[in-house]
């Protein structure tokens, strides 16, 4: 329940940090964190725009890919607290809840007859079947380093291991954090500020969702990537009770829209045909991952 | 003794509709085969049911002398498949008999199909419960046939015809493996009773693994695992939709069913079996699915998925054999339990995918994903149920894939704990294998629904008008409710699972029941968050609605100002798949042809892909072809010439008597030899 708060809350101002760190590093004074939030609630006010060509799925898909979020985040635990749900195996639902979300997007996208929209489905699809089996192996190796198969339990157990733990989780925040930057297709992967449909994945495929739709798909976003930072949290908060665990979840979280920014401002775009090889570094240095921990564990044989 | 008389009462039927079959007119042969089947299909249910409740039904028919007494065995392995069985040769019936109003001219073909499904689905009940060697093949003969009679309905097309004779072809040869195996036990026994397999590994458990590596060969051919599954993209889409649902749903799932049989007989070395069965099963799904999704004929797409289903239904049996050879039981049980679940779950969605397609391919005439598009708005319900078959088979939740997919990656994780290195490296790779396969799985299907039911119509075909009757789509419903029944209370389904399950070794002192009771506990669980999903996306769907569509207008899909209507604007099915073709081209192998514009007035360019299976290519095509090149050296023999044939004759006559006679000379020279 702590956690289900904390990521909403944290989801209002998410983007708008990120937003607000890259207008600084350009120089800027930037809009304040909450203008984000501010143009989606704009957005759930306006009326919208249908194309003939689309169907009903256009009309279901983002109320199911904001479910689809919404029960992902009721799976993170924050600290030894468990999350609303917790069960063995649930980051596999996990995952697939997330997937279950992102196929509707790709079939809407495709509902609406662009080829543009076409294109960022197409991307969209192969990027995030590449990106997942990093995910996967991570959990695997936290799963066998720590002897247990479920969110609460693996962060809870990893808290009192000894300090190569935090080594791990240190490698495993890198993955995570271009996991979160790839799933929510932003710089190295994606520029969703970029002038040229050509060129983009995750925008292009919403090109024609207007009004409270749009709205909810890009609340989606900043959901995913609070998401992500509790998920990252979560190898670092231990047993802490929860007025230091509170502050240090806002801290890190902080840090990561920060490093966010950060890398949005340094970083260019990389050309689509590199994408692939670039996700599959993250497969690789969760495979390190899973080696370190078997040589932890003394396992090699 | 009831379940003997029902069980004779089914064959009995079977008989007398075949007998009748030539007599009867063709309004009469539809209600009698449906009449007949459904019959068949209840009383199979009973039996089945009735052994879940009361145990292991055994009898023995006194038999020939050639076949030995005839061991009739049903537990809970063989009541399992006969469930999922029936319920797919059930609507596959009822939607077979609208689909095939098309074909009312052709009496002769109606009652040869009609004869043949029954045929088909008698033998498969057969094939579940006999225990005989020899009967077992007279059987699985029978199966093989009577699917081929099936498959090559409408004869009359050359391709029809080819893909019906290749199937025939590799089911013999599958059939030759296992007459290879059952011999081998029947020489070394000398009984035909398949219980002797076991008698007969325990003391040699190094045979065993050998002979359940034989009998994997023959299974796997019908199975469809690679390198054995050549003809199943060939077969799928030659057949008429029904045939090709209930030849993807069931006719493949029996070799899963011989594969599973032989686990429970053969005494051997399971943790070699568990790594052998990983790893072809990895190597069939990844292979499966990759071929999927550069395939254009919606029918043949849909039976590459088949074979990637195979995979992880192996991946499954392959964890559960790793469990019972390194005595983990949990293993065991989500092993096992993922593999039983996911061949029901396949055939379910796979039924439903292929019967919807086949209604698509009854409006349009045609399964070229890239001529189709936008049929959702011609046929909804069919483009709804569809989807929903698409999402099962992806795994995602709420439906059934999902569950059997949890099941086997929960196992796979427990796995990974153990203690092995070998195993651990093995199971991390089937885990990478299964979410890789759950990936492109969603890449297939997203570009299969996404071209063929949204966006707009990408050629002229000519649409049937009412196209959905209410007859024609409720076998479909049907099945899409038994899908959400599993998604959402897969419980119902675990006591029967957990059973059947019972039946794997556990080579702990542990009785199976205690670990499978609270093992099946989560089944409830991930079925009540799907519910819990479901009940989330469809609220907000209704607060969108309330908040949300006030002041709506309609307009054109935004095409960088251009505001024509273009179907050309469209993203293609080839087009949607190209990034993935690029990456993985190194493992397909796509024939391209491409003509260039160049001049000052270009006429028109063209560009093909054809995608070809490199599996087949290696392990078929290059090896016929050196045969051929083989036998071509003798092609001198064959001259037309009749005086040569009766000399051929003659010294053919000649050999026959001398042989023996050299023989005995040469053995007579030899015993002389030994004497001095």
């Amino acid at each position: 329940m702590v956690s289900f708060i904390l990521i909403l809350f944290t989801s209002i101002f998410f983007v708008g940090l990120v937003i607000r760190t890259k207008s600084m590093m350009s120089g800027r004074k930037g809009p304040g964190i909450l203008q984000p939030m501010k143009d989606i609630i704009r957005l759930w006010k306006k009326g919208a725009v249908y194309s003939h060509t689309t169907s009903i799925i256009f009309q279901i898909a983002p109320s199911i890919y904001i479910a689809s979020i919404l029960m992902a985040i009721l799976m993170i635990p924050h600290g030894n607290l468990p999350g609303i749900i917790s069960f063995n195996g649930d980051f596999v639902m996990f995952a697939y809840v997330l997937a279950l979300g992102k196929f509707l997007m790709i079939i809407s996208a495709l509902d609406t007859g662009s080829s543009f929209e076409g294109m960022g489905a197409s991307r969209e699809a192969l990027f995030s079947m590449l990106v997942e089996p990093a995910f996967f192996i991570i959990m695997g190796s936290f799963a066998l380093f720590t002897g247990h198969t479920s969110f609460y339990e693996i962060f809870n157990a990893l808290n009192y291991g000894p300090y190569i733990t935090y080594l791990l989780g240190l490698l495993a925040t890198f993955v995570l954090v271009f996991i979160a930057m790839i799933e929510n297709s932003r710089m190295p992967i994606d520029d969703p500020k970029t002038h040229l449909e050509l060129t983009m994945i995750h925008e292009v495929m919403i090109l024609d969702n207007s009004g409270f739709d749009l709205g909810l798909i890009l609340f989606g976003t900043n959901l995913k990537f609070a998401m992500y930072g509790a998920l990252i949290t979560n190898f670092f908060i231990g047993a802490i009770p929860l007025h230091i665990s509170i502050p240090m979840f806002f801290g890190i979280q902080f840090c990561f829209a920060v490093v966010v920014g950060l890398i949005e401002s340094f970083m260019a775009r990389f050309r689509m045909s590199h994408n692939p090889q670039f996700i599959f570094i993250l497969t690789s240095v969760s495979l390190l991952i899973f080696f370190g921990v078997l040589l932890v564990l003394g396992k090699f044989i | 003794m009831m379940i003997k008389t029902l069980l004779e009462i089914v064959q009995l039927m079977a008989l007398v509709l075949v007998v009748l079959t030539p007599f009867l007119r063709l309004r009469w042969l539809g209600f009698t085969a449906i009449f007949t089947i459904t019959a068949q299909v209840v009383i199979c249910s009973v039996l089945a049911f009735h052994v879940f409740s009361n145990g292991l039904f055994e009898h023995t028919y006194t038999g020939t002398f050639t076949t030995g007494p005839i061991a009739i065995r049903i537990d809970y392995l063989s009541a399992w498949f006969i469930l999922v069985i029936s319920f797919t040769f059930l609507t596959g019936a009822w939607y077979g008999i609208q689909y095939l109003k098309k074909y009312q001219g052709e009496a002769t073909l109606m009652k040869i199909h009609a004869a043949a499904y029954i045929i088909v689905y008698t033998s498969l009940i057969d094939i579940c419960v006999v225990q005989n060697s020899i009967v077992f093949l007279v059987v699985w003969e029978i199966m093989a046939l009577g699917s081929f009679m099936l498959v090559i309905f409408e004869h009359y097309k050359r391709e029809t015809i080819k893909a019906g004779i290749n199937f025939l072809i590799q089911s013999h040869v599958a059939i030759v493996f296992l007459t290879m195996a059952f011999l081998w036990v029947k020489v070394k026994t000398g009984s035909y009773d398949f219980a002797v397999i076991t008698e007969y590994t325990t003391v040699y458990p190094i045979f065993g693994t050998g002979i359940f590596l034989v009998f994997f060969v023959g299974f796997g051919i019908k199975a469809g695992f690679v390198p054995f599954h050549t003809w199943l993209p060939v077969a799928h889409p030659a057949a008429p939709a029904h045939i090709s649902g209930i030849m993807s749903g069931v006719i493949i799932k029996i070799g899963i069913y011989g594969i599973l049989r032989m686990l429970t007989l053969v005494e051997a070395n399971f943790t070699f079996l568990g790594y052998f069965m990983l790893f072809i099963s990895i190597l069939t799904g990844l292979y499966g699915v990759m071929l999927a999704i550069v395939q254009h004929n919606l029918k043949r797409l849909l039976a590459y998925h088949s074979i990637e289903n195979i995979g992880i239904i192996g991946i499954g049996i392959g964890l559960g054999c790793l469990g019972i050879g390194t005595t983990q039981p949990w293993m065991i049980v989500t092993g096992f339990g993922g593999a039983l679940l996911h061949t029901l779950n396949h055939s379910l969605f796979k039924s439903l995918l292929f019967f919807s397609a086949g209604t698509v391919y009854q409006i349009t005439h045609t399964m070229n994903i890239e001529a189709l598009g936008g049929l959702i708005k011609k046929m909804p319900r069919t483009a709804i149920l569809f989807l929903t078959g698409a999402v099962a088979i992806c795994g995602l939740p709420p439906f059934n894939g999902f569950v059997s997919e949890f099941m086997i990656f929960t196992g796979l994780y427990k796995g990974l704990l153990s203690n092995q290195f070998g195993s651990t490296i093995i199971l991390l790779f089937s885990i990478l294998a299964l979410v890789l396969i759950g990936g492109l799985a969603m890449i297939c299907f997203t570009k299969a629904f996404g071209i063929v039911f949204l966006g707009t119509g990408r050629s002229d075909l000519p649409v049937e008008t009412n196209p959905e009757k209410p007859l024609h789509v409720w076998p479909l419903y049907a099945i899409g409710f038994m899908m959400l029944l599993i998604g959402i209370f897969p419980f119902l389904f675990s006591p029967y699972l957990e059973k059947t399950i019972g039946l794997f070794r556990f080579n702990t002192p542990i009785n199976a029941a205690d670990i499978l009771a609270p093992g099946m506990d989560f089944l409830t669980i991930i079925g009540l968050y799907s519910a819990i999903l479901v009940a989330m996306g469809a609220i907000l769907y209704i607060v969108r609605n309330s908040i949300g569509s006030r002041r709506n207008s309609p307009d054109c899909t935004w095409g960088c100002g251009y505001v024509g209507t273009s179907t050309k604007l469209q993203y293609s099915a080839s087009s949607f798949v190209r990034t993935y073709r690029k990456l993985f081209e190194a493992i397909l192998m796509i024939h391209k042809k491409k003509t260039m514009a160049f001049g000052l007035y270009p006429k028109t360019i063209e560009q093909t892909t054809h995608a070809y299976d490199k599996i087949e290519y290696v392990v078929i095509d290059k090896p016929i072809k050196m045969f051929r090149g083989f036998l071509n050296r003798f092609v001198f023999l064959q001259n037309g010439n009749v005086q040569y044939y009766v000399l051929y004759g003659f010294i053919f006559i000649s050999i026959a008597i001398l042989l023996p006679l050299l023989i005995n000379r040469i053995l007579h020279v030899l015993q002389i030899l030994k004497n001095i």
